[in-house]
């Protein structure tokens, strides 16, 4: 089997230290249907060696399929999964190089943490002092050297899933795979995770997949994130683009929050549009995405943050309405505004600039905080 | 709320009395029964002494059968765990829809009679049985092979009778291991093979232990078949016992080695439960 490789090969690996490695890892057209239904649709992701990439989407939309498919559990329907150049369509898992840490840790519950550090090495047939040594550098990587003599049951949640990491990390990966490795974890532990996985991974240089339904932490952990929906990818870009220019509507409110109001799309050029909004008012948008022509019906998506309200100065272009509810949320204040159409608008501002919060039934009028900061897509 | 989880616990304690009551008076005083009278020197009862054990101890005949009884329970277990492992593996890894049948399978010997069962072994193994009539229609035998009355027949007949007492505990263990496990070690380089050795067999012994356990017992105390598939030539333990007891009435005797076999069973009993110990001290995570 695989202990057929030689020792010599895994001792000159560990003794290769940590230096950039990342693999570039592709996947072509990947579709993976279970009987009728169709889990993952024609996915394709070209990921650059040593990136971080998120892959975000609800529940259910093929994420775990998706990481699955990767480590060759599971034998796509189509397409191909191609690492550093070569593909791996016909690989076993054991013969694909990858690490990856699952949602439950998956640690050996009979051996100590040391032995399972090791467990990897030692399947490649690395000697006794080796798999010692190793495991002992990948713990202090994780900062859990004094514990190798433990085992699983007797560590913390969040020393599990470091366990669980460097577990991963001994067999030098090209690599690694992360399924929502946070979910278990509290709060206050999590960003302490997400930041020490953060730091790993740029040390390792190692190319890295992360399956979240968190926006926060794909926003914030991710070179690039991935969003999906239903198995269909949505968008591929870096995080500050999926949250000021998503591509598509689903985009626009899965990541982030986002107050949706129908209105006509009067004309555009590349740089931007003008959309007549239902519940009154023209408003500069971006350019829309899809077809579109002018006097198509329109969403326009616009976030808390994107909007001002003006007490009082109500105008003839402008987008009015009446206050419903202040919240104080700390830094911000937020406003709930009824409009014209019936609808209620989400409008957040700094306190600071904001100063008191407006009394419910005071009329208002809304307006942008800068031009084409707007999203419009064709109506739902 | 509280008050109320209290009195659960309570009349827990009541509830389990009459059990206890019957235990007492079904289990317990027939035992000491048991006990007094294998201390009786004669069948007529008068007087009292170690006779009965110096007897049997002393007798090569009857240590063997004693020896020959705990080694059948040894070679029957093995044959059982062999058999049984694959067959609790395969319900693991079988889709939904099959499990329910490979179960039905595996209880289905527990749904007929030991009796039935054991007369289908007869059927199977005997002169004119399935086994030989097939041999020789194939001509791959001329004349029949002896497989009725020998210790090869009572083996497997015990371990087709007794093997829903290994394969359950062993379904139970496998289901408890995280499939996450298996993949885990694969991704980390390990082959089929590797996996097995080194994480699903260590995990799956807290059920190795107790079908081994439950085996182990059915098959040295299993009368019926012991005697019908071994016949007049093989003696075993119930057997002899019962000889003693209903055909010569030597009951002194009788009640002595059935406390010898008792005790050579709870020795082997509590190996078992140490190991099982031992092993479900660290797969408890
Ligand atoms: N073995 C299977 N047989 C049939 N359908 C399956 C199987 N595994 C997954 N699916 C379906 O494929 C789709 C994608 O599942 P997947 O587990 O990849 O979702 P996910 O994005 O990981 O969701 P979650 O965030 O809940 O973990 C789901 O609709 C699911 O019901
Ligand atoms: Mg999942």
């Amino acid at each position: 089997m695989v202990s057929a490789s030689p020792s010599s090969q895994a001792s000159s690996r560990a003794a290769s230290q940590a230096a950039p490695r990342g693999q570039t890892l592709l996947l072509d057209g990947i579709t993976q249907r279970y009987g009728q239904s169709v889990a993952v649709n024609d996915v394709t992701l070209d990921i650059r060696g040593g990136e971080l990439v998120a892959l975000l989407g609800p529940s259910g939309c093929g994420k775990t399929t998706l990481l699955r498919i990767i480590a060759g559990f599971l034998a796509q329907t189509k397409g191909h999964v191609i690492v550093g150049g070569e593909t791996v369509d016909g690989l076993p898992p054991n013969r694909r190089s990858v690490g990856i840490v699952f949602q439950n840790y998956a640690l050996f519950p009979h051996m100590t943490v040391a032995e399972n550090v090791a467990y990897g090495l030692d399947a490649r047939g690395a000697d006794r002092a080796t798999q010692r040594a190793e495991a002992q550098r990948m713990l202090d990587l994780v900062k859990l050297g004094h514990l190798g003599d433990r085992y699983p049951r007797q560590l913390s949640g969040g020393q599990q899933q470091r366990v669980a990491l460097a577990r991963a990390l001994a067999v030098n990966p090209s690599i690694l795979l992360l399924d929502e490795p946070f979910a278990a974890l509290d709060k206050n532990l999590r960003l302490d995770m997400q930041i020490e996985v953060k730091r790993i991974q740029r040390l390792s240089g190692i190319t890295t997949i992360l399956v979240t339904h968190d926006q926060e932490e794909a926003l914030s952990m991710a070179d690039r994130v991935a969003v999906l929906s239903q198995g269909r990818l949505e968008q591929f870009s870096p995080p500050t683009q999926i949250y000021d220019a998503p591509d598509s509507l689903f985009v626009n409110t899965f990541v982030g929050s986002a107050n949706l109001l129908g209105g006509v799309l009067v004309d555009f050029d590349r740089g931007g549009g003008r959309v007549r909004l239902d519940a009154g008012g023209l408003i500069e948008t971006r350019a829309p995405k899809g077809d579109l022509l002018p006097g198509a019906r329109v969403t326009v998506c616009l976030r808390p943050e994107h909007l001002r309200v003006d007490p009082g100065a109500e105008g003839v272009e402008t987008l009015n309405g009446v206050v419903e509810m202040g919240l104080p949320l700390g830094a911000t204040v937020v406003h709930e505004i009824r409009v014209g159409d019936g609808s209620a608008v989400k409008v957040a501002e700094p306190r600071l600039e904001r100063g008191l919060l407006l009394a419910p039934g005071t009329p208002v009028r809304l307006a942008p905080v800068a031009p084409r900061l707007a999203s419009v897509f064709a109506a739902a | 709320m509280a008050a109320a989880l209290r009195n659960v616990t309570t009349y827990d304690l009541k509830l389990a009395a009459p059990l206890a009551l019957g235990f007492v008076v079904f289990f317990i005083t027939p035992l000491v029964i048991l006990l007094a009278l294998s201390f009786q020197a004669d069948p007529q009862g008068s007087h009292y002494g170690l006779t009965q054990y110096v007897n049997f101890l002393g007798d090569r005949f009857s240590l063997g059968v004693l020896g020959s009884t705990l080694w059948l329970g040894v070679k029957v277990t093995a044959l059982t765990l062999l058999l049984g492992y694959p067959v609790a593996w395969l319900h693991q890894r079988a889709p939904s829809w099959a499990k329910g049948t490979i179960m039905l399978l595996v209880l289905l010997p527990l749904l007929t009679s030991v009796v039935v069962r054991t007369f289908a072994w007869v059927v199977i193994l005997g002169r004119q049985g399935i086994v030989n009539a097939s041999l020789a229609g194939l001509g791959l035998i001329d004349t029949p092979l002896k497989l009725l009355y020998t210790e090869s027949g009572v083996v497997i007949a015990l371990a087709q009778v007794q093997m829903p007492l290994m394969v359950l505990p062993l379904i139970t263990a496998l289901s408890r291991i995280d499939p996450n496990l298996a993949d885990a070690s694969s991704v980390l380089g390990s082959g089929h093979w590797r996996t097995f050795r080194k994480v699903i067999l260590p995990l799956s012994l807290p059920g190795i232990v107790a079908g081994c356990l439950l085996t182990y017992a059915a098959a040295i105390t299993a009368f019926i078949t012991q005697s019908l598939i071994g016949g007049g030539q093989m003696l075993f333990m119930p057997m002899y016992i019962y000889q003693q007891a209903s055909t010569l009435q030597n009951w002194p005797f009788a009640a002595a080695i059935s406390i010898v076999f008792l005790v050579a069973v709870l020795v082997v009993v509590s190996i078992f439960n140490a190991l099982g110990r031992l092993s479900r001290g660290y797969t408890n995570a």
